[in-house]
């Protein structure tokens, strides 16, 4: 579908890479200054999206693409006591969302529907999700689905207007970085732990202005799940999207889902898909490998994602800091945190556990952190909130949720929850949460919330143990 | 949209890296409605733990540019973020980096976001530190921004951003007047990748 709107391939060089090809794929016009006119192919909505449709509304214009659309509440829904909703702006909002996609004949998965569930979850699960599309959701997480190939970025409320009238953005191309993995990962230790290393490394700004790809034996070994929670979490590092070529691990995935392409039309849709990958001569602006052999499970200290060190790490010496915002903000850090310079991660108490959020809320994650909880109690409230209700009952299949019932775990219904706290599941003032989800910022997840970021599996030890621990030491 | 071309007002500095749209507006207020005005929740919680907050000193009074520091505006999408700080009287903002979204939004809500040099931006959050209700002047069809000490600095705006700004555009219509490019792409899709494009 090449037009001819192109990213101009760079001095000398032919080959291009997944991002522009995906780009050059889409771009149907170009306006002054760069900026081109991108179609996009497909649109996720949630309950948050209600600003886009009163302005849409507002304007007098309609849904252009409502067969492009997909909608589902998760940012309100309630985990709990679904079939009759009390509290009354959480009910409006998700009926509101499910007024709007009606009226505009759009695709709506339901409270009650198994397909229910946050939208960064579904969309693959579906098969909405597609190596090759753009797609885009006034969300900022929506870089989760360039894992599977997709040029998938979140946007505004005025962006999400502008999605449902016309189909398409207004952008400008984003330099390029690749991001390779090598080495294999040790036991105990998660694409999460890759992700939070590689934002420590560079920084919450260091992806601004790009668009990753991540590559390497380590990435290709992940599986698609795995795959989702390092793109995820590309926007923490500043890169609107986050790109993974798509491989037969990836069709394996897609194969059979409701929404992806069947007969003559898989087919057709695999040679197309098989010409995604990066050329192996394209140059990318910046290059950045990080050794997965050396890493150790992660958590974050204090209050950005890019405050994340090895569990055996210590809380840094704000002192050290030559910067001198810097070092006053990373002071702010630790007195929201109520940490000192040098203090130990390892052996900090917790009050509570947060397993879920559209980083790490898939089956394979539930699996990771049931293997820890199993044969244990937990010693803190802790929370497991499924990513979506097709989620929950495949982990019910193989009795998941037992191990988690049973250690004293709360087993909820799908949502985004205690992420950011917008449905009413909060971290209370003071506590300190062990989380899997992707943001520890001040007051994220509740008034005076501190937040400690880390995967599944290491939040499942904190649920155990009550502090923060070295995974590695009860596998 | 209200058009932008010059702004001579009283600038704030906001000296914390990685500023997000959680700290900007807590989300807890998000399900309010646009009409119950977003500026009576910005930076609400920051506020309440720190009296001197500084959007709150009478010297920064009517402040309607805010220089900030490098990742303003990362994290969430929510467009909210500028409803409250555009709804508090701030018409630009100037840091080193800006979040790509909230840049984004800042334009679609009429706002100028400017990036400018970090040791720029340092210098500038120091004069307006040093001397609290300082004058920025900012010329949009000149991209020039005059620092209180009399300094000038360009600043560089796509030309589409700019156009729509000057002339309070609605991007919708300019994108309509592309509507053959849609449609023809539409048809594309039609043809080589019926199953994005299957009536249900």
């Amino acid at each position: 579908m090449t037009t001819g709107v192109v990213i101009p391939a760079k001095a000398g060089i032919q080959s291009s890479t997944l991002y522009e090809k995906v780009w050059n794929a889409h771009a149907i016009a170009q306006g002054p200054g760069g900026r081109t006119l991108l179609y996009i192919d497909r649109h996720l909505l949630h309950d948050g999206s209600f600003h886009s449709f009163s302005a849409l509304k507002a304007s007098g214009r309609k849904v252009r693409r409502p067969d492009a659309a997909f909608a589902t509440p998760d940012h309100y829904a309630p985990t709990r006591g679904r079939d009759d909703i009390k509290d009354a702006e959480l009910r409006d909002k998700v009926e509101t969302l499910g007024a709007n996609a009606g009226g505009a004949r759009i695709q709506l998965f339901p409270i009650g529907d198994d397909r229910q569930g946050i939208v960064h979850v579904i969309g693959p699960e579906q098969g909405i999700t597609q190596p090759g599309v753009t797609l885009v959701c006034g969300d900022s997480h929506t870089s989760t689905h360039g894992a599977f190939g997709a040029l998938a970025f979140g946007i505004g409320a005025s962006e999400v207007a502008h999605v449902l009238a016309t189909q398409t953005l207004w952008q400008t191309p984003s330099k390029t970085m690749r991001v390779t993995v090598q080495g294999a990962l040790a036991a105990g230790v998660y694409s999460k732990d890759i992700i939070l290393a590689l934002i420590a490394k560079i920084g919450a700004f260091g992806g601004t202005g790009y668009a990753l790809e991540y590559a390497g034996e380590s990435i290709r070994a992940l599986s698609m799940e795995a795959r989702m929670t390092i793109c995820n979490m590309s926007i923490e590092a500043g890169a609107r999207c986050g790109m993974i070529a798509p491989d037969d691990t990836t069709y394996e995935f897609l194969a059979g889902r409701p929404y992806s392409p069947k007969g003559a039309d898989w087919d057709r849709a695999l040679v197309r898909w098989r010409a995604l990958p990066s050329d192996t001569g394209a140059r990318f602006d910046r290059e950045v490998t990080l050794d997965a052999k050396s890493l150790e499970p992660m958590a974050t200290w204090g209050t950005s994602p890019e405050h994340g060190t090895g569990v055996s790490g210590r809380v840094p010496d704000p002192a050290r800091e030559p910067d001198a915002t810097r070092r006053a903000s990373m002071e702010k850090a630790l007195r929201y945190m109520d940490l000192a310079p040098g203090q130990p991660l390892e052996g900090l108490a917790i009050d509570r556990v947060f397993i879920g959020s559209c980083t790490n809320s898939r089956l394979e994650d539930l699996r990771a952190a049931a293997a820890v909880v199993r044969g244990h109690k937990a010693k803190v409230p802790a929370l497991v909130v499924p990513g979506s209700g097709l989620v929950k009952k495949a982990a019910e299949a193989e009795g998941l949720d037992r191990v988690f019932i049973e250690a004293g775990f709360d087993w909820r219904d799908a949502g985004c929850s205690m992420c950011v706290g917008m449905n009413g599941d909060l971290v209370a003032a003071g506590e300190r949460c062990a989380s899997t989800s992707n943001r520890n910022f001040e007051g994220r997840q509740g008034k005076g919330a501190r937040t400690h970021l880390m995967s599944p599996a290491m939040a499942a030890a904190a649920a155990v143990t009550g502090k923060i621990s070295d995974v590695r030491k009860l596998l | 949209m209200t058009p932008f071309t010059r702004l001579d007002a009283v600038a704030v500095p906001l000296d914390i890296v990685n500023v997000d749209t959680d700290r900007i507006v807590p989300a807890r207020f998000l399900r309010q409605p646009r009409s119950a005005g977003y500026e009576n929740f910005l930076f609400r919680d920051l506020r309440e733990s720190d009296p001197d907050f500084v959007l709150d000193r009478e010297a920064y009074r009517g402040a309607q540019v805010l220089v900030a520091a490098q990742n303003f505006g990362c994290g969430s999408s929510r467009e909210a973020a500028v409803w409250a700080l555009a709804g508090s009287g701030l018409r630009a903002w100037i840091a080193p980096s800006f979040g790509d979204i909230f840049f984004e939004n800042s334009f679609k809500n009429g706002v100028l976001a400017i990036v400018l040099p970090h040791d720029r931006v340092v210098a500038l959050r120091g004069q307006l530190a040093r001397n609290p209700g300082a004058r920025v002047a900012i010329d949009l069809p000149a991209q020039a921004v005059t620092f209180p000490d009399g300094t000038v600095e360009r600043f560089d705006i796509d030309p589409f951003r700019k156009e729509c700004l000057v002339a309070g555009i609605d991007e919708i219509d300019l994108t309509l007047r592309h509507l053959d490019q849609i449609e023809g792409y539409e048809a594309r899709q039609r043809a080589e990748t019926p199953w994005l494009a299957a009536p249900r």
